[in-house]
């Protein structure tokens, strides 16, 4: 059961963070993609600050036999580079362009995102029911 | 104040690293949005459902209480354009789904183990999104 509540926890502090990071701003992210006008360097700050502690976890978690509430680490990473991912982010990378939100922030700012964050999620959703299928056609 | 958003998201940043490592180091799974929000999406009332709906649970919550709490007078400054959203909503879930992976998954937890399909999908989707948003913004003028 302590899981569930480590899961409550990281979800709140992603949460924060996207919100205090301004990640959740639409400006923010678009501006960060305006390389070529109004170039904003924040998320080069906010993907800094969250590699360098998750860094040292994975090193942590090299040393550790087991998770401390559950039974097993992610496996090692695959070096499978396939046509999903790379058409994937493709798509991904312009619908964020599109937007300026991702998954994260725009679930982090259900709250205060009016009635274009759910409309935004429900098409999200849909895309997501969208890719389960192709991904069972294609496997 | 620019110096005080980068502050910011280096704060921010730092909490969203925390937040990844604790999901690690407790739960030994990986921290990815999309990820979590395909399993809210599947097998309902299993184990990976409940951890999804925890952890959303609190995604939702806690911004919205620290936002009343604090002011901030949080904006997501999203546009109204219906067209504009469901055209996007439909890439960004089609799309990282298909990469199994978006900036939380492939981006903070797959960089910091260099990962190479992480450290690839970051590069694809930075790239991919720098050139839309020039031709959005500069060429047809739509963002």
């Amino acid at each position: 059961m302590m899981h569930y509540l480590f899961s409550f926890f990281a979800g709140g502090l992603f949460g924060l963070g996207l919100l205090i990071s301004g990640m959740t701003d639409t400006n923010k992210i678009q501006n960060w993609l305006d390389i070529f006008g109004r170039w904003d360097p924040t998320l080069a700050f906010v993907l800094t600050g969250a590699i360098i502690p998750m860094f040292f976890a994975w090193q942590i978690s090299k040393r550790m036999k087991k998770p401390c509430a559950a039974e097993v680490f992610p496996a090692n990473p695959s070096i499978k580079i396939n046509p999903s991912l790379v058409f994937g982010s493709i798509l991904f990378g312009v619908g964020w362009a599109l937007i300026g939100l991702c998954p994260g922030p725009v679930i982090a700012s259900i709250s205060f995102g009016g009635w274009q964050g759910i409309l935004f999620i429900i098409s999200m959703v849909s895309g997501i029911f969208l890719a389960k299928i192709v991904k069972r056609q294609v496997n | 104040m620019t110096e005080t958003s980068y502050l910011y998201g280096l704060s921010g940043g730092l909490l969203i690293g925390f937040a990844a490592s604790m999901y690690l180091l407790c739960n030994g799974r990986i921290m990815g949005a999309s990820g979590i929000l395909a399993d809210l999406l599947s097998n309902i009332k299993s184990e990976n459902w409940y951890r999804a709906l925890f952890f959303v649970i609190a995604l939702v919550t806690v911004p919205w209480i620290a936002n009343q709490l604090l002011n901030l007078n949080a904006q997501t400054n999203i546009t109204d354009n219906m067209m504009i959203i469901i055209i996007a909503g439909l890439l960004v879930g089609f799309g990282s789904h298909l990469a199994n992976g978006c900036t939380s998954g492939h981006g903070v937890c797959g960089i910091s183990r260099f990962a190479p399909r992480g450290i690839i999908a970051t590069l694809i989707y930075l790239a991919a999104g720098m050139v839309s948003l020039y031709i959005f913004r500069h060429m047809i003028g739509i963002v």
